[in-house]
């Protein structure tokens, strides 16, 4: 950590709190019922998406899943962009065709994602694959969950992606439940970075809610990756503080429990950031306000731009198909 | 004009792709094998080497992935299967990725991607190597689907597939592989989506696909000796359907018979036959004939596959209904079968 500059270490705490301010107005506002798609939310699992991100450059690439926004956010997307998609809007970062679960930018390197688990992680290693034959060392990044490594296209894509040393970052971010369903109940193993290094990547484990870990290992998979020498596979352990799809706390349905959420809550990657920081006379408590108060600007700037926004014109409907 | 097989045409297009556009790439299962996919993808591997003539794992599913991923970072991959059966591994990344990711994306992003499979047929195939998806394919809007019936055809379309900015299904008979056909020397670029009139004829039409133009045209020239002149129609794409060159065609007949080498229920011919009906209704003057596969998996036996495809005699068979017809068609499943199949191929594959 001595390593990173205090202005990279700010910027952790920016983006994670753009991440946290965009997802708690998804939060505030869902209920009025004008953001019409589901919103899977990444509140608690921030550290993840910003660690990763900041490893990256410009000409780097991403790609991910349902739980999208925050890879979305830290790979530069706009604020404005993402509310007016999920709002449906024309101004949307995919026109309004995508929704919550498609966002992309793929000026700043978000390149989309699929709503089927997995769905992407190929399409990572494609991505890198033209870098390889077009002779660049951008590299490609693809976002999962813990539920992609039971899905066949996963171990081929390690597979393929070791056989040809392609310079691709698999980051899993293991939140420990698909939906409602236990990592338990689906894995014979609580460790899934095990598995894809039988598959000949290097593979390793990290603390998904310190985002100063999560950069380290990103930069050293990244560095790897540029100097063509293959693939890693990282596997952050965090956890997702709300219900799979929506808005709300689900601690009533019964799948999981009061103190193990108060657990997660308590090391919020965010909240530790800023303690640290402040410890270290990086970042004040003034200063922090600050930000926060850019971050509400920004977040309440896009919101307002999102609802002023007219909805797609019903030409669009039969456009952009082939 | 100079002569080419069908394979053949596949290979040069390939090649003169290659050359002047350096984003294409080749990949699949056993495209730099010794054989490279029955002599097509030999010449490109030779000629380009093996950075842009990529073999691969049997990973059919990530290799469509992977293809889709290289065409957002802009390449155009050109992915081969041997046969169109092994596409079922693959439908999440081409349904749900490749056929959406433009429209998914507002257009910000596009997929240059051509498939190439085949369709096998003979020898004890069975269920599994001779299946021809083409209308699971062609229902998926973002998926064109093209079906060249000769030489000139796989070249033109496929070179046209090649310079798209979507993705494009080219589905080869293998029955085609060894015919000939005049093919222009110099790259050409045939649009897909415009129907062919391949024989011209003023009794009833035959709209046809792939394999079944060739038995259309053995059909017509049976059907002459009995003063029936057919006009027969090569589809050339599946998706888009070209049915106002039908409806054109039928304006004139005013009878028409879908051949397709795919099955019967929900297929290519069943969709034609709805957009006549809806395009054209007044023109026809009797009910629209079919022939197309019974509503049953390939057979192993031999004896078995000769009943299942339908040929010349069925066509004809079929044709000679709508003239008679009063009401509704007979079935031509139904009509006595020639023993006419079997005999452009034999195996071992």
């Amino acid at each position: 950590m001595t390593s990173i500059p205090p202005e990279r270490l700010k910027a952790f705490y920016v983006q994670m709190a753009r991440i946290r301010g965009a997802e708690e107005a998804i939060v505030a506002l869902y209920p009025e019922q004008e953001i019409r798609c589901p919103t899977h939310l990444s509140i608690g699992q921030e550290a993840v998406a910003v660690g990763v991100c900041q490893a990256l450059r410009d000409g780097d690439t991403v790609l991910s899943g349902h739980r999208c926004h925050a890879h979305y956010l830290a790979k530069g997307g706009s604020a404005r962009g993402m509310f007016a998609e999920l709002y449906g809007k024309a101004t949307g970062c995919c026109g309004g065709k995508g929704g919550s679960m498609h966002l992309a930018s793929p000026e700043t390197g978000m390149l989309g994602a699929s709503a089927i688990v997995a769905g992407t992680v190929p399409m990572a290693v494609g991505a890198a694959l033209a870098s390889t034959l077009r002779s660049t060392d951008d590299v490609s990044v693809a976002f999962f969950g813990d539920a992609a490594i039971e899905q066949g296209v996963m171990h081929e894509s390690l597979a393929f992606a070791a056989l040809r040393a392609l310079p691709v970052v698999f980051v899993c971010e293991n939140n420990l439940y698909a939906t409602l369903t236990p990592l338990s109940q689906r894995q014979v193993s609580a460790d899934i970075w095990p598995r894809a290094g039988a598959h000949g990547v290097a593979a390793v484990c990290v603390d998904g809610n310190d985002v100063v870990a999560v950069y380290e290992q990103a930069t050293a998979a990244v560095a790897r990756a540029r100097r063509g020498e293959g693939p890693t596979f990282i596997e952050a352990k965090t956890y997702r503080w709300r219900e799979h799809v929506g808005p709300n706390f689900d601690i009533d349905v019964g799948y999981r429990t009061q103190a193990e959420l108060d657990g997660w809550m308590a090391r919020d990657p965010i909240a530790a950031l800023a303690r640290t920081l402040e410890a270290r006379g990086i970042m004040t408590a003034a200063e922090r306000a600050a930000i926060d108060a850019v971050v509400e600007a920004e977040v309440a700037d896009a919101v307002t731009f999102a609802k002023a926004s007219p909805f797609p014109e019903p030409a669009m409907l039969r456009t952009d198909v082939d | 004009m100079r002569q080419l097989k069908y394979r053949e045409a596949i290979d040069e297009a390939t090649r003169q792709a290659m050359a002047k556009d350096d984003r294409i790439f080749v990949l699949g299962v056993g495209v730099d094998d010794a054989k490279g996919i029955f002599g097509t993808t030999r010449g490109p591997a030779r000629e380009f080497g093996s950075k842009r003539v990529l073999e691969t794992p049997l990973s059919e599913a990530t290799l469509t992935g992977v293809a889709i991923g290289a065409a957002l970072r802009g390449l155009h991959p050109l992915l081969v299967h041997a046969r169109n059966d092994f596409l079922m591994l693959t439908m999440d990344q081409l349904v749900n990725n490749a056929a959406k990711w433009r429209y998914m994306s507002g257009g910000t992003m596009r997929v240059p991607f051509t498939i190439r499979a085949i369709i096998g047929r003979g020898w004890g195939q069975a269920a599994q190597h001779s299946q021809s998806l083409q209308a699971m394919l062609a229902h998926v809007p973002g998926l064109q689907v093209m079906m060249p019936a000769t030489p000139g055809d796989a070249k033109g379309l496929l070179m046209t597939a090649l310079t798209t900015e979507t993705p494009v299904v080219c589905l080869e008979h293998r029955w085609l592989y060894e015919r000939s056909g005049p093919v222009g020397e110099e790259p050409y670029y045939t649009p897909l989506g415009h129907a062919a009139v391949v024989r011209e004829g003023g009794d009833v039409t035959v709209a046809a696909l792939s394999l079944m133009v060739g038995e259309a045209l053995e059909a017509a020239q049976q059907l002459a000796t009995e003063g029936i002149a057919l006009e027969v129609v090569d589809l050339r794409t599946a998706r888009p359907l070209d049915s106002e060159t039908v409806c054109a065609s039928v304006a004139k007949t005013g009878r028409l018979v879908i051949a397709d080498t795919g099955w019967r229920s929900f297929g290519v011919s069943a969709e034609l036959a709805a957009r006549v009906g809806e395009q054209c209704f007044g023109e026809l003057r009797a009910p629209i004939g079919r022939v197309a596969l019974p509503d049953v998996p390939t057979p192993g036996s031999s004896a078995l596959e000769k009943i299942y495809y339908p040929g010349p005699a069925e066509i004809a068979a079929a044709v000679r209904a709508t003239l008679a017809a009063r009401g509704r068609a007979p079935d031509p499943g139904m009509a006595p079968r020639a023993d006419s199949h079997g005999k452009e191929f034999s195996g071992p594959f």
